[in-house]
């Protein structure tokens, strides 16, 4: 068994957090959002709109199955149940099938509340890459979407794409990164554009005996290239941030700042008293839905559906 | 915001754009397209909005340049339904049949 977790080089790290600041039970609105993407699921849960508790954990093939599962490890190491909720609203890729969410919102408003409420309100441009599609965002400073562009249909240059590399070439995704950067020269992004054409260039270059390191860079490279694309298409405006799974991977942020020449906004809460909390750029989208659960029962638009 | 719905691919740009500052949700749109591809309901990029406003059918999403060829905007009928019945003029669409076909 443990012999077999050793050959996922695609797994990253799930997790879960749970703020010790807050008592929910003094809370008057708990509201959560589920985000079920195509790879990749959280959970967050908010009390009166402050960030209490977030999971993440991987999509299984059963969307859910896998919203059910990304909100329980939010809450299983507090003592909230489902009955206490509010409000829960799902977004993301399987959005229609979270089965405790009372409605549905699209990513591409959630990302960008999200991230006006991780980055501040002076994010102006967000780039979430998901696992299978990848979307640039225009919002004003009230994280109201004004403009967004979507990817191809096609998952070239997305954290699937990273994933089917990882296990290719036998690297733990979260070390490609780093280990991209350690090379002499910035060698030549991988031309292919799909992934499954990139897997045989991949290999073709390896047989040729390219350096590891050399063949990250080369595909880090291509996919902050494909990127740019669509950013360009967009019109990039700073504060520019990055959202999704691939924030995480510099190798590709690095390459995309550089080649569009602007840098990403640092990756830290915007309220002060939120500093000593962990940032995870995966769960911009739960933690948008979340926000908008929190608007809508706080306004009275919708009504709690709380049992207990 | 101006709301893209469509895609591009090898061939060109293929999108129909409302924009929903400009879209007053009258629905006169909804009436004449020939596909029924619009309908108009909640502004799902602003849930927070009361105004009701124009929408490509999710179903239509993904195959617009097909939706949309019988009409061939920019370059049959011109303006093509949508566009000619659109008061606030809050529909364009993306040159993508222009260029192919015209």
């Amino acid at each position: 068994m443990v012999e077999e977790a050793k050959k996922e080089f695609w797994r990253w790290p799930e997790g879960t957090w749970v703020n010790p600041h807050i008592n929910w039970k003094q809370g008057k609105i708990i509201t959560s959002g589920v985000d079920v993407g195509s790879v990749s699921s959280q959970g967050v849960v908010l009390v009166d709109g402050e960030l209490y508790s977030f999971g993440s954990t991987r999509t299984g093939f059963d969307s859910p199955d896998s919203a059910r599962k990304a909100l329980n490890i939010a809450l299983e190491q507090t003592d909230v149940t489902e009955e206490n909720l509010d409000y829960c609203i799902g977004t993301g890729y399987g959005r229609v099938n979270v089965p405790m969410a009372q409605r549905t919102i699209t990513e591409i408003a959630c990302h960008a509340r999200g991230a006006h409420f991780m980055y501040g309100p002076a994010v102006r441009t967000i780039m979430d890459m998901g696992g299978q599609d990848c979307k640039a965002i225009n919002c004003d400073e009230k994280g109201k979407v004004l403009n967004f562009m979507m990817n191809d249909k096609c998952a070239a240059g997305t954290g699937r794409g990273m994933e089917v590399f990882a296990d290719l070439i036998q690297v733990p995704v979260w070390e490609i990164g780093p280990r991209s950067f350690q090379i002499d020269e910035e060698p030549e992004m991988i031309s292919s554009t799909c992934v499954v054409f990139a897997k045989s260039e991949v290999l073709g270059l390896l047989e040729q005996g390219v350096p590891e390191n050399q063949v990250m860079a080369s595909y880090c490279a291509a996919m902050a290239h494909r990127i740019m694309a669509l950013l360009h298409r967009l019109g990039v405006q700073e504060k520019f941030v990055i959202t999704g799974g691939i924030a995480k991977n510099e190798g590709v942020v690095k390459r995309l700042e550089k080649e569009l020449g602007i840098k990403t906004a640092e990756k830290v809460w915007y309220k002060p008293e939120y500093k000593d909390y962990p940032f995870d750029t995966q769960i911009a989208g739960a933690v948008g839905a979340a926000l908008f659960a929190h608007a809508m029962v706080s306004k009275g638009k919708v009504k709690s559906v709380r049992k207990t | 915001m101006k709301a893209f719905y469509g895609f591009k691919d090898g061939s060109g740009d293929w999108f129909l754009i409302i924009d929903t500052e400009k879209c007053n949700g009258c629905s006169a749109c909804v009436a004449v397209c020939p596909a029924h591809a619009l309908e108009v309901g909640e502004d799902e990029f602003d849930p927070l909005s009361e105004e009701h406003v124009a929408h490509v059918k999710d179903e239509d999403r993904k195959k617009i340049r097909y939706t949309c060829a019988p009409c061939k905007p920019g370059f049959s009928i011109d303006p093509v339904p949508c566009v000619a019945v659109c008061e606030p003029g809050a529909i364009t669409h993306s040159d993508g049949w222009k260029r192919s076909y015209g």
